[in-house]
């Protein structure tokens, strides 16, 4: 055992409405790589806000001590003077800088006033090597991939002089290897004496890492298990975070495929800006009445840019290819259209792409079905309220009130309260864009139940995963993309995940030409 | 006690402002010993700031979309100019030439919102071109002089009053009796809204508090029902000031437009993908505002009584001023049409008490600038307290 780091007490902190934790308390060993699990809006992101300063001093109760110091952080800078780092899940770098740059500012290597940028290239090429990078000190943030852009950050966090690191979600959005190698790095750090605190939905990844795990929930500290001796399970620890065993993530249904509802023949789609590259190259698929379809591929394979041209043509340049909906061919030019044929889409960004973050949850969910709810030239806001309640009630959102600012949901919330704004369109045809990403296994378990029960009332469910269980878990049938061309299609009974990756890994550019 | 200081907390947007705006007049009455909430500069401060409110209803629909219009000051005096050439020059029947005038706003807003909403060219960019574009328009169409008078009829708009039909004596009948109706039609639709509010299951303000409010709605509005009167009664531009307040606030509020309006501003993409046309919508943000500086131009013409090759100038910046005291953000989204009044008044208030008490115009500019300043930075303070 250790010495403790940090420990922080009794940590008490209330927004407008919500008590966003409650008496928490935190330990951490020196040198040790500590995991905080929660389901969404269980505090985490809170905790670590307070730990660092971003909430200051005063406006939570409790104590921080660290090293034996108690420490009243009034903003991050002054946690950062100790050594505190954390990483945010939404990535703080600038795009138009290079990485020397990024890991550089605000911290700048200087010589008498002036950027010593001779000494700045050299340190981050020694940060570049450390954490295992491969580009160049001086490449745009821009021109590199998601992955590498979390190392930079790493590096960025490593440059100032580091005593516990704080990951919140790093590896939301990396692919597997990204994120093997981020656990790898983590691992490293930790030989060399790094303390971490790794913020995660992933259970696999912190049950492979994690010296301690922490549970929140609703804003308290469960309990804190250790999992040295290697006995702790992911039910074990789903046990601790949604206070009830969770038998079966993906609920059951009574399957019932009927026809064929929508076809897709040849859809060839070009990128926005570079006309001779296909983002969909000749994608032919269809989906049945009450089908849960899956749409496996890897980041980049083109399965959300296919999904957004066919949803009103909101992404590229339509080259060719038909829609059919039940046997007739139709034209879908923008989104109003998609909607009136009934299709759905509801995007992987939620906050930029699914909410009005600032509107309330009311005004959210009835933003695409606003003609149902004309009565003459008004909107009847009495019905509204009636029918997003219902809504409410229907998906289970938790929050005080409809007129809430959706900004102030957990991301589960907030997925649902998207998903209730598509709903209340009544479409036919639902396309799911990583349906799950970023919530916890509470809330995901709820939104497959919603699948199936579209389903089950004969809707067309297509989803797009990068969890390939999920996708198993759930779909009737999956469809791999590779590069913007369908490359295999398996029922559920002959899918299993390896089969899956060979396809999604599979480049069929060269049998196109 | 406590409910009246939950609302005020959740509500300090909203209260800040009519707090800010009674605030002024009671300051401005007592320095001014009375002189302020005279009929007759009442009457004044009403007129005064007409064309300021015009613009400013047309410029918080541009601001809620996340856009910016920094033309409306050179469109004003562009259309004053137009209209005068129309009327004076060419002899045009007055309400032709009034309906020429709107609809060439109209096209000119168009013009804009074409650059802005279809080829993506910065609003502050297409404006500010426009604003070049239109003050030198104004200059070649009135040839660098100054026309003038306009035919009586016209500037009924922005200078005559409404006849008394029921012919009072020393109060102007006809303008209480319409201060009596608006405060039963006020009275009504609260009670209304309150009972289907209840229907509905939504939490509603204590019974103290909505009678509080209620009453004093009503007395605000007798006052200056009685105060009109006692002048020369209801100006016409004042019935065109409250057609447009209840209007706009009706749509903003009401219908699917506004909720676009809205939704557009808050997140474009977001919206875009729900199915709201969003070029659409901020295309004919910008036909209004076109419409509405048109309006302004004519209301400040036939004030004037004549169109001259300066007017019109810093218009915008009052307007956007006036829009965002009224607390609309910039980034779009959030602010409302009676806030951008309030917001009108505000200044307007100021301008007027200023100058009763001799203030002279550079300490007016000067104050009038920390006063923007002032609002808007206690609306962010005000913001990051409640998060």
């Amino acid at each position: 055992m250790g010495d403790v780091i940090l420990e922080m007490k009794n940590i008490t902190k209330a927004f407008p409405g919500v008590k966003a934790l409650d008496d928490v308390n935190f330990k951490v060993e020196e040198g040790e790589i500590h995991a905080l699990v929660g389901e969404n809006g269980a505090g985490k992101s809170t905790l670590m806000k307070v730990l660092s300063g971003i909430h200051p001093f005063g406006s939570y109760s409790g104590e921080i001590h660290f090293r034996n110091q108690r420490c009243e952080f009034k903003d991050i800078n002054e946690s950062e003077a100790k050594g505190i780092v954390i990483i945010h899940q939404e990535l703080a770098l600038i795009p138009d800088l290079s990485v020397a740059e990024n890991v550089y500012l605000g911290n700048e290597q200087t010589e008498k006033g002036i950027i010593d940028w001779g000494k700045t290239t050299i340190e981050t090429n020694k940060l570049i090597q450390q954490v295992g990078l491969r580009v160049e000190s001086s490449d745009l943030i821009r021109h590199i991939g998601v992955g590498q852009q979390q190392l930079v950050e790493i590096a960025k966090a490593l440059s100032k002089k580091v005593n516990l690191l704080i990951l919140d979600e790093p590896t939301a959005a990396l692919n597997e290897t990204e994120s093997e190698n981020l656990l790898d790095l983590l691992v490293e750090f930790k030989k060399q004496g790094l303390t971490s605190v790794l913020i995660s939905h992933k259970l696999k990844e912190v049950l492979k890492v994690a010296d301690h795990i922490t549970v929140l929930r609703d804003g308290k500290t469960i309990e804190t298990l250790s999992a040295k001796d290697g006995n702790i399970t992911e039910d074990r620890i789903i046990r601790g975070m949604v206070g009830r065993s969770l038998d079966n993530l993906y609920p059951d249904r009574n399957v019932n495929i009927g026809d064929v509802m929508l076809e897709i023949i040849n859809w060839t789609v070009a990128h926005p800006q570079i006309p001779n590259r296909l983002v969909a190259n000749k994608v032919n698929f269809n989906v049945r009445k009450g089908e849960i379809l899956g749409i496996a591929g890897l980041m980049g394979a083109g399965r959300t840019e296919l999904m957004m041209s066919i949803f009103g043509r909101m992404y590229g340049k339509f080259l060719s290819g038909k829609l059919k909906k039940n046997g007739h061919e139709i034209s879908i030019k923008d989104v109003d259209e998609a909607i009136r044929h009934g299709m759905a889409y509801v995007s992987e960004d939620r906050k930029e792409y699914g909410l009005i973050l600032e509107d309330s949850i009311k005004k959210n969910m009835t933003l695409s079905g606003l003609s149902k709810l004309l009565k003459k030239i008004t909107i009847d806001e009495y019905k509204e309220s009636e029918v997003v309640e219902e809504l409410k009630v229907k998906l289970n959102i938790k929050a005080p009130h409809v007129n809430q600012k959706v900004i102030n949901l957990s991301g589960g919330n907030q997925q649902k309260v998207v998903l209730g704004k598509w709903i209340y369109t009544d479409p036919d045809i639902l396309i799911l864009d990583e349906p799950t990403r970023g919530i916890d296994v509470g809330a995901k378990n709820e939104i497959y139940k919603i699948m199936n029960k579209l389903a089950e009332n004969g809707k067309c469910i297509i989803v797009i995963s990068s969890e390939l269980p999920e996708l198993l878990g759930t779909c009737d049938r999956i469809y791999t993309l590779s590069n913007g061309c369908m490359t295999g299609e398996f029922l559920k009974a002959e899918a299993n995940q390896e089969k899956l990756m060979t396809y999604m890994t599979r480049d069929n550019r060269s049998e196109v030409k | 006690m406590n409910e009246i200081k939950n609302l005020i907390t959740q509500n300090i947007r909203k209260f800040g402002m009519i707090i800010a705006l009674v605030g002024i007049v009671i300051i401005f009455q007592v320095l001014t010993g009375g002189i302020l909430l005279t009929p007759l500069n009442i009457t004044n401060i009403i007129m005064q700031n007409s064309y300021i409110i015009i613009l400013a209803i047309g410029m918080v629909l541009v601001i809620i979309t996340g856009e910016i219009d920094l033309s409306v000051g050179s469109v004003a005096a562009f259309i004053g100019a137009i209209s005068a050439t129309f009327m004076i020059s060419m002899n045009m029947p007055v309400v032709l030439a009034v309906l020429l005038s709107l609809v060439i706003g109209a096209l000119i807003g168009a013009w804009q919102g074409f650059w802005v909403a279809f080829i993506k060219v910065p609003a502050f960019i297409v404006t500010l071109a426009g604003m070049l574009l239109f003050r030198g328009l104004t200059m070649v169409v009135l040839g660098g002089r100054t026309l003038a008078p306009f035919p009586t009829q016209f500037r009924t708009i922005s200078s005559s009053f409404m006849n008394d039909w029921f012919s009072g004596d020393s109060l102007h009948l006809f303008t209480i009796i319409l201060g009596v109706i608006a405060c039963i039609l006020y009275v009504v639709m609260q009670v209304k809204f309150r009972k289907n509010m209840k229907k509905y299951n939504q939490v509603v303000s204590s019974p103290t508090l909505f009678v509080t409010k209620v009453v004093s709605v009503v007395i605000i509005i007798g006052f200056f029902a009685y105060r009109l009167a006692a002048y020369a009664g209801i100006p016409y531009i004042l019935l065109i000031l409250l057609i447009l307040v209840a209007g706009y606030t009706f749509y903003m509020n009401r219908t699917i437009g506004g909720r676009h309006i809205y939704a557009v501003g808050g997140n474009e993409r977001a919206a875009l993908l729900s199915g709201v046309k969003a070029k659409k919508v901020k295309f004919w943000v910008y036909v209004n505002m076109g419409v509405l500086a048109a309006l302004a131009g004519l209301v400040f013409a036939g004030r004037l009584n004549a169109a001259t090759p300066q007017a019109g100038n810093l218009f915008e910046l009052d307007a956007i001023a006036a829009a965002v005291i009224g607390g609309a953000s910039l980034t779009g989204g959030i602010g409302t049409v009676v806030g951008a009044v309030i917001g009108s008044l505000i200044m307007g208030v100021l301008n007027n008490g200023m100058s009763l008490l001799g203030v002279g115009i550079d300490w007016q500019q000067a104050i009038k600038g920390l006063v923007l300043l002032g609002a808007v930075a206690f609306d962010i303070l005000n913001k990051k307290k409640s998060s």
